[in-house]
């Protein structure tokens, strides 16, 4: 029998580890063709010519113009902006011109470079300040402006600065960041049962059937998708899998023949969509005191050409831009701008990184110029339950920051370190605070998506049946683990496989920490209710997502309780900086999260180490730069992500602190470790520097001119 | 040209400037070897030549005549492969697993050289293998758990 606080395996561990585990790209057919994309070699510019050569026998090339008559040439993600083949003009490098099929990929390789595409080239926005200035004329129909919002609380912010003892201005930047998942992207279309199929590895299986059907004219329920085991996702397989099963579909369509694409590293690295690169302006008033009175915040995220599912990413930044404080006024104005770059999309964390990074920071440097302890200083403004959030809704759980600064600060022995390390002396140690807001926002589960979940018993042996994807997150353990926890038997006696959708019920994206904070629930109230159903051979139960009573929120406004349940999180960093080279070493990492109560303490800790990896990572070393709408980064060897040296072992903690509407107590969790140990990093390198940061990513060569 | 290929002698013809990776993927539909990134970088297509760890998306064939090749499927037949996946599988290293079998490679090709290493030795093993799920600590647990349990294999 399987309980819930019992250490346990993945069930996924041995085949992968053994090799026996499928990817796509270890899939094979028969009588099957490979792709390729013809792309965009430039920003933005009119198409005046595409040169194919005689194509060879059994070769194929399919642009928008083999779109038949009843298709609409459009993704459908949350915008339907994105194209599935550019067409007349190109808003990005590496913008889909066409796909290339064939028997052999070399062969695939040598017609794509063969073939000649004309532009007439016109000047590209590529920064943020492009757009703001609307370089090259507007993208869209007026400006550069995809989207907007705003967010305020307290008094006039205006008013209140103009009589505040002093305003601090400040800007903070952020990168654009690539997911390198090690299995790149990756797809495969065919005709099954005469229904149109994909293979694919993706976060959302009912985002790819709804996303493409249109191209064909077809009903999302025309198109059968089945996930196959995903190496890693992070966000870059949330809406990007459908920008190669577009293609792919339209080849499908002429060919009726199984069509497989796999991304090389160059291709995942230089054309699929990265983290949002941000700029951040603050303008916060002090009484004489030091004390905030308000702040006045601006935030502006590059989403690229098309807008696709970025207006959410912005409104999740804006949600988070006051981090896990309160202050007494905050108006937070979000810009999403438009750039010819390539589109920018989901990315562990989903707008919130950006902003809680750019707040850490701001406060740090506030509370230094204050000649406070950057702790001492935030913890004094921490929110509490009951407090008034930035969208005028309430925190509507207990709070228990204060504990998890002790437990960090006690294992870190910060308090010492902080007063010992003098600003410059080589050492420095910095600590940051941070929250996640748990599934969609607002009411949106139960307005957009509607999560159903289905359990299925035959004799001894039960079945779950939702659309959750396994990407490594450990979904399929926890989910199993739930359920046979809850039924009191043992988690080989619960199956739960990839899913499939003509088989499984839509439980809505993998994606937002919302898997096992409402998809896990699901399945527990199913279990709940199976067990008066034990006594009889087959049973079956459907559960559907109820959003809790008495947390109003209004889509329009963005005025409600915009989240039910936060992570939050303390992540402290201690480092070496070496004077002469500038080289730093990070020798401790401690941390503490509140994520309701772990279903599995293994899958929690793995999670937990990888996203703070994954976060120091994005504030030390991984630098993508983009010239001329070109990414510079094209591999792993000059975009550098961790290895196991560059980091030490770290130290961790959970609170608990169980969760009135999650399974066994549970929240999200799987963003809020990414969230805040960047903003820990650079605090602690500003001490060991003596040096001010205000944009990520700081790697060693770039430290030398910030001092 | 021959060389030993998971305790087989194979036999290869083939164009010599074939990759190592293309040959064991698609010609012996060995596809626990993974390609991540075709150019020696990520260690996700690592496997044993003569003992010793290489990518093999860099080798060609025309390089392996008397070579001594194991893959993840032939550790895996082995009692050290089965010691070492499931320390992997007990310690939690496993999240997305694209990297993994790759992982176990390295971990023989270190235990092989050192049947007891410590913490950096460990580190310093697996560090041409970049995995980007789980922050490395549970891999590292498992190569020292897989150590520790199977004493004597190496």
């Amino acid at each position: 029998m399987t309980r819930i606080d019992d250490r346990i395996q993945r069930v996924d561990a041995v085949e992968k580890a053994s090799g026996e585990a499928r990817y796509l790209c270890d899939l094979s057919f028969d009588d099957m063709l490979y792709a390729r994309f013809v792309r965009s070699a430039v920003a933005r510019g009119k198409i005046v010519s595409i040169d194919v050569p005689p194509l060879p026998e059994g070769y194929y090339f399919f642009t928008a113009d083999d779109i038949p008559p009843e298709g609409k040439n459009s993704l459908v993600m949350i915008a339907g902006d994105w194209r599935c083949f550019a067409s007349g003009d190109v808003r990005y490098v590496g913008e889909t011109i066409g796909i290339l099929c064939g028997r052999s990929r070399a062969v695939l390789k040598a017609i794509e470079e063969s073939i000649k595409i004309t532009y007439e080239e016109q000047e590209a926005a590529i920064t943020i300040d492009d757009a703001l200035a609307v370089k090259g004329g507007p993208i869209l129909e007026k400006d550069d402006i995809h989207c907007s919002l705003v967010s305020e609380k307290g008094g006039d912010v205006d008013e209140i600065l103009s009589r505040a003892d002093r305003v601090i201005e400040e800007t903070v930047e952020t990168g654009f960041q690539e997911h390198v998942h090690l299995e790149t992207n990756a797809a495969l279309c065919t005709i099954e049962d005469g229904k149109y199929t994909f293979y694919i590895s993706c976060q959302c299986p009912f985002y790819v059937r709804k996303s493409v059907a249109g191209l064909l004219g077809l009903r999302p329920e025309d198109i059968r998708v089945r996930q196959t085991t995903t190496g890693g996702a992070f966000g870059g397989k949330e809406h990007f899998p459908d920008v190669l099963a577009g293609p792919l579909l339209v080849a499908e369509y002429h060919l009726k023949k199984p069509v497989k694409l796999v991304f090389d590293r160059e291709e995942d690295m230089l054309y699929s969509v990265k983290r949002h690169p941000s700029k951040v302006v603050f303008r916060t008033g002090l009484d004489s005191d030091g004390k905030i009175l308000a702040s006045d915040i601006n935030v502006y995220y590059n989403c690229g050409a098309y807008l696709s599912s970025s207006y959410v990413v912005l409104q999740r930044g804006v949600f988070h831009a006051n981090g896990v404080y309160n202050f007494p006024a905050t108006r937070i104005h979000g810009y999403g701008m438009a750039t010819n770059t390539f589109p920018s999309d989901a990315f562990r964390g989903f707008g919130a990184p950006q902003t809680l990074f750019a707040i850490e920071t701001h406060l740090n440097h506030i509370a230094r110029e204050l000649g406070a302890d950057p702790v001492e200083y935030k913890k004094q403004y921490f929110l509490k339950q009951g407090d008034e959030t930035v969208t005028q809704g309430h925190i509507v759980e207990k709070v228990v920051l204060n504990e998890m600064l002790d437990q960090v600060a006690s294992k870190s022995d910060y308090w010492r370190k902080a007063a010992e390390y003098t600003p410059g002396c080589g050492k420095g140690i910095g600590m940051s605070f941070y929250n996640h807001g748990g599934a969609f926002t607002g009411n949106g589960e139960q307005a957009i998506i509607k999560a159903h979940l289905r359990l299925v018993k035959d004799g001894d042996s039960f079945t779950i049946l939702c659309g959750q994807t396994e990407m490594g997150q450990g979904f399929r353990t926890i989910l199993r683990k739930i359920v046979a926890s809850v039924l009191e038997t043992d988690m080989d006696k619960v199956a739960y496989d990839n899913p499939d959708t003509d088989c499984v019920p839509d439980s809505g994206p993998t994606a937002a920490s919302r898997s096992t904070m409402i998809v896990g629930r699901l399945a527990e109230q199913a279990a709940m209710q199976m067990k008066d159903h034990l006594n009889e051979e087959h049973w079956e139960v459907e559960t559907e997502y109820e959003h809790p009573e008495g947390h109003p929120w209004d889509q329009s406004t963005f005025k409600g309780d915009a989240y039910l349940g936060y992570g939050w999180g303390c992540c402290c960093v201690e480092v070496e900086a070496d004077r002469l080279t500038n080289e730093i070493r990070v020798t401790g990492i401690w941390s503490s999260h509140d994520i309701g109560k772990a279903i599995d303490e293994l899958i929690v800790h793995g999670q937990v180490n990888g996203g703070i990896i994954q976060s120091l990572g994005y504030a030390a070393m991984e630098k993508m730069e983009n010239r001329n709408g070109h990414f510079r980064q094209s591999s792993m060897s000059d975009y550098v992500i961790p290895t196991s040296m560059d980091f030490p072992r770290q130290e961790w903690g959970l609170v608990d602190n169980p969760y009135e509407w999650g399974p066994f107590g549970a929240k999200g969790m799987g963003e809020l470790v990414f969230n805040g140990a960047d903003a820990a990093y650079t605090d602690a390198v500003e001490r060991a520097m003596g040096i001010k940061i205000n944009r990520i990513p700081v790697p060693v060569e770039d430290l030398e001119g910030l001092r | 040209m021959e060389f030993t290929l998971n305790s087989k002698t194979v036999r290869y013809e083939g164009n010599p400037l074939t990759r190592l990776v293309d040959f064991l993927r698609e010609d012996m539909n060995l596809t626990g070897t993974k390609e991540g990134c075709g150019e020696g970088e990520c260690g996700a297509c690592s496997v044993l030549r003569n003992g010793k760890l290489v990518t093999s998306c860099l080798i060609p064939m025309g390089a392996l005549a008397g070579d001594d090749i194991v893959t993840i499927e032939g550790l895996r037949e082995t009692e050290q492969g089965k010691c070492l996946i499931s320390a992997f599988a007990d310690a939690g290293a496993v999240q997305c697993g694209f990297c993994i079998p790759a992982m176990v490679m390295a971990a023989q090709a270190l235990l092989l050289a050192d049947s007891d290493p410590d913490e950096e030795a460990v580190r310093l093993a697996i560090s041409g293998n970049i995995c980007r799920c789980t922050g490395y600590d549970l891999i590292v647990d498992a190569i020292l758990l897989a150590a520790k349990r199977g004493k004597g294999l190496w």
